[in-house]
């Protein structure tokens, strides 16, 4: 009898009639977690010391769950996946962390990421490149990789990711999960170790959307340490997440989803744009108002150069900190402080780093910054205002996630990609740009590959978000369904 | 030849406050290195600022006083540049909406007003401070993420004693305020100055000479500049004077190049994504008008005008805000101002100076000044007693009336009378000899009565019992 790859509610029932204790759990979650280590590559750490935790009525109390690892975690090696801290344990606890620790959740992983969340592919982690357990060849998605795949292949019922572009959101659709961000601030970032701090999310990979409520449940609350968190002690994530949806108004954008946008579609994306018109026909099945909406194609066409200029930026800046003086590995130089901090940046960070950091530096330049930075913000705000124009009528937009399933891995390059599909690689950026709550569900299969579809509603707007999200869910049959290649 | 100067000085004042400007650690001064750390004052991954109300309120309270223009709302940016006392690779300051801009100050210098263009003020955080031994450097970080307030002015100052005038001005105006201990020898202010020379009224070459860390380092380097530049400008060298960041080098008193414009760094500013904007509102505003006191110059004008004080006493007094509170309690208490006055600009602030402590330490209260000072005037002691109170009481740190009795003055008409009738009994043949016309014996009678009452004797009194009973005589 396995119980890791059941949901929350099935889990903490059995957990609760004793049919399971905690440490049977913790074990059988460890012994995935070792054998999806060798298929996927997923993990920095895998905490065998993990204790059992008292079991109350607490959903959450006394399971297993993994943590990406860019969450600062006390007295647990946290690397965010750079040799530029490959030895660094922090002493303190991010707030989603302490938060979640109310609950008595057990942690079981320090999951593999993108280089401090920088990438879309698992390509760039110290610890090897990420596999995706549905087909190692692929992808599981990035940044948050070891999350999505470990959750996917049932290792755990939920981990921690973290979304500055579509971090969980695609790496969920990739594997076959729900990835699910709230509104920015929502959850306190207070011990995420930033990539670009206007974009950065915290949130979380289940495999159900009501799990995704109950986890981000116990994250979430205003923190006096993160001045952009808020108050969201009124907001209960699932307490109506069965609500009837029945007109309820949902838009997609014509100029991302119609066919005839991409004269040189893969027969992949053909069956992906038919598939993601399926899950609409679902929809208003279920009595939803589907809009097809038109936004200014110009608009669209510079989220992804909007994404680059922005969180380049704030990242060249963010990572200063990272000079290897007051912590992370000692350069070896011992005579000059500023080749001391250059040998250890130049070692530690992986090369799409550091093409990013070049980037952010040369758009914030004083001669540049006019042009690239400060008109970036601009756009920013102007694709924005679009989405919440959109909001005005509708109660969430929906779009297909990516343009098909996960890529090969060895087709995976790191590029400001420019061809005809990139504004359905690039779209979920939006939510990002916004702050909007964005949740990714699976919606089929391609090529025996899942594919997802993401549903994104205005700022503070998470409960009817979830609401759509769970019916949509509920009329599907990809609910808590587990990849079957990372274990045996 | 001479020239025109021009002068523009950037002023950094570390600000009061429990906790620093952007995180829960203690701002106070420590003798032990690393303190008072937590993990956002070294930058540890995922650590977030948090922007101190106190520091805000106190920054838009300054902005207040310089009457500046203040934002609908400010906010806060990053200075982005590497420096091992640096911990975050950038210093949070307010680049694009500081909380003051286009202000102005009136200042004293020799009596004249002087008027002082501010550009802007801004709030931003210290740096670590570094320590370099023989073959390695330690940091500290007490210091990193201690508030600062930068005000900047516009190149409007003319000469070394303006500026020093103004630093001492806004020094003060700082404590009056009660924003900051504005201590240099604790490095709480540290001066950038800009100098320039031209031969008209368009300005010259602008050498900005950098952490200039007393006002009298700022008096040196401005007149070194002045001599610097000049002599290059007589020479056909004006070329030579380049666009150029210098430092001031306490041991030989010269600038010394550090870069030049051309290699200046771009900080690439850009607003702090995990700082919201911070909204000033009226109301606000309002509530912090009502902290500020009554600044120097406005004080001055007072003293003068309604309390006759002279010119010199009043400047004197309003030069630090203890000695000027410590004058307005003397008034509370009814102190007759001169009197005050008097008392505080030669007796106190002399003793002060001698023990070297600030006024605030000092034991004598203006109560126990009252005591001193109503015996004296009321004739129960001597001025000279009166002195001698003070020194004890200062000394044995015990209220003044305590050696009140001890040192009474004997005014009594009565029993000075009989003690002079007895004395002059005791005196036949001085009083013969005085009679005969040796007057300047006078003297010697006053000399007996004193050495009689150990100089008790109200002196005014004494003498004139005595001219009455030798005329009696």
């Amino acid at each position: 009898m396995s119980y890791m790859d059941k949901s929350l509610t099935e889990i903490h029932e059995a957990l609760f009639s004793k049919k399971v204790t905690s440490k049977e759990l913790i074990k059988e979650s460890l012994e995935k977690a070792h054998e999806l280590e060798s298929s996927c590559n997923a993990f920095v750490s895998i905490l065998d010391n993990a204790s059992e935790k008292e079991v109350t009525d607490d959903l959450l109390s006394g399971i297993p769950y993994g943590i990406k690892d860019n969450y600062a975690t006390k007295d647990i090696l946290t690397t965010a996946s750079s040799n530029t801290l490959n030895n660094y344990i922090p002493f303190y606890n991010a707030t989603a962390i302490n938060n979640l620790n109310k609950h008595n959740v057990v942690g079981i992983a320090k999951t593999a990421m993108d280089e401090f969340g920088m990438g879309g592919v698992g390509i760039t982690p110290h610890t090897g490149i990420v596999k995706n357990p549905w087909d190692l060849t692929r992808t599981p998605g990035g940044s948050s990789c070891g999350s999505a795949a470990s959750v996917a292949a049932g290792v755990y019922p939920y981990a921690l990711g973290s979304d500055t572009g579509d971090s969980i959101r695609k790496p969920a659709a990739y594997c076959g999960i729900v990835g699910y961000k709230p509104t920015y601030g929502m959850i306190s970032r207070f011990g995420l170790f930033p990539f670009a701090s206007s974009l950065d999310h915290c949130g979380v990979l289940t495999r159900n959307v009501y799990d995704a409520g109950i986890v981000v449940n116990a994250m979430k609350g205003q923190d006096v340490n993160d001045m952009t968190s808020w108050d969201s002690s009124n907001i209960d994530l699932v307490k109506d997440i069965d609500s009837d949806i029945k007109g309820k108004k949902v838009c997609y954008i014509k100029e991302i989803c119609d066919v005839s946008n991409y004269p040189h579609a893969s027969s992949e994306l053909k069956e992906h744009l038919a598939n993601f018109n399926k899950t609409l026909d679902i929809l208003k099945n279920l009595g939803v108002q589907v809009d097809e909406v038109s936004v200014d194609r110009e608009l669209l066409d510079k989220i992804a150069s909007v994404y680059v200029v922005i969180s380049c930026a704030e990242a060249t800046s963010n990572m200063s900190n990272l000079t290897g003086i007051s912590f992370g590995p000692r350069s070896t130089e011992k005579k000059d402080v500023f080749k001391m901090m250059k040998e250890h940046r130049t070692k530690g960070f992986s090369p799409l780093i550091k093409r990013r950091f070049v980037i952010g530096s040369y758009v914030l330049q004083k001669e540049n910054q006019e042009r690239y930075f400060r008109n970036a913000a601009r756009v920013r705000r102007l694709i924005v205002e679009a989405w919440k124009d959109l909001f005005k009528t509708y109660d969430a937009v929906i779009l297909p996630v990516g343009s098909g399933p996960a890529p090969l891995i060895k087709d995976c390059v790191d590029h400001v990609s420019n061809d005809e599909n990139t504004i359905l690689e690039e779209h979920l950026q939006v939510g990002n740009f916004g702050g909007f709550p964005s949740i990714t569900i699976p919606n089929g299969f391609i090529n025996n590959l899942p594919v997802g579809v993401n549903l994104t509603s205005n700022i503070y707007n998470d409960i009817v978000l979830l609401n759509i999200a769970k019916r949509l869910e509920d009329a599907m049959p990809y609910q808590n369904q587990i990849a079957k290649g990372g274990l045996k | 030849m001479n020239y025109q100067v021009t002068i523009g000085l950037e002023m950094h004042c570390e600000l009061k406050s429990n906790s620093k400007v952007f995180s829960k650690s203690r701002n106070t001064f420590s003798g032990t290195p690393n303190d008072n750390v937590t993990p956002p004052d070294m930058a540890f991954p995922g650590t977030l600022p948090m922007v101190n109300h106190k520091c805000v309120r106190d920054a838009i309270k300054m902005a207040l006083v310089l009457n500046c223009d203040i934002p609908a709302f400010m906010s806060f940016d990053r200075k982005n540049y590497y420096y091992p006392d640096l911990p975050k690779g950038y210093q949070i300051t307010q680049f694009y909406n500081p909380v003051g801009t286009n202000g102005n100050i009136d200042i004293l210098v020799d009596d004249k007003v002087v008027n002082i263009k501010i550009h802007d003020i801004h709030l931003e955080e210290d740096a670590a401070s570094l320590d370099h031994y023989v073959d390695t450097s330690v940091i500290d970080y007490n210091r990193a993420g201690v508030p600062l307030l930068e005000l900047v002015t516009e190149p409007c100052i003319h000469s070394s004693a303006d500026a020093v005038a103004f630093l001492e001005h806004m020094r003060s105006t700082y404590k009056y305020c009660d924003v900051s201990e504005g201590d240099t020898k604790k490095g709480e202010i540290r001066c950038d100055v800009n100098v320039s020379l031209s031969k008209d009224d368009t300005l010259g070459t602008k050498v900005e000479i950098k952490n200039v860390n007393s006002f009298g380092a700022v008096r040196d380097v401005i007149e070194y500049e002045i001599k610097r530049q000049s002599a290059l400008l007589d020479a056909g060298r004006e070329n030579e004077i380049e666009q150029e960041t210098r430092r001031w080098d306490e041991e030989t008193k010269k600038t010394i190049r550090m870069r030049s414009k051309a290699d200046a760094i771009d900080y690439k500013y850009f607003p702090d994504p995990n700082i919201p904007p911070y909204v000033i509102t009226e109301e606000e505003i309002n509530d912090i008008k009502k902290t500020i006191p009554i600044l120097p110059i406005a004080r001055k004008k007072i003293y003068e005008e309604k309390y006759g004080l002279s010119s010199y006493d009043a400047k004197v007094i309003i030069k630090e805000k203890s000695v000027s509170d410590f004058f307005e309690e003397c008034l509370k208490l009814d102190i007759p101002a001169k009197l005050a006055s008097n008392w505080l600009t030669t007796t106190i602030l002399g003793k002060i100076n001698e023990l070297d402590i600030p006024l605030e330490e000092f034991y004598l209260k203006p109560e126990y000044l009252k005591q001193i000072i109503e015996a004296s005037t009321s004739g129960v002691i001597s001025s000279k007693q009166a002195k001698e109170i003070f020194n004890k009481a200062v000394e044995e740190k015990k209220e003044p009336k305590t050696y009140l009795k001890e040192n009474r003055q004997i005014s009594d008409e009565n029993e000075l009378h009989n003690l002079i009738k007895t004395i002059l009994d005791n005196n036949r043949d001085q009083v013969k000899a005085y009679k005969n016309g040796k007057t300047n014996l006078f003297d010697y009678f006053v000399g007996q009565v004193m050495k009689e009452t150990k100089g008790k004797a109200n002196p005014n009194l004494t003498k004139e019992i005595l001219t009455k009973l030798l005329k009696e005589i």
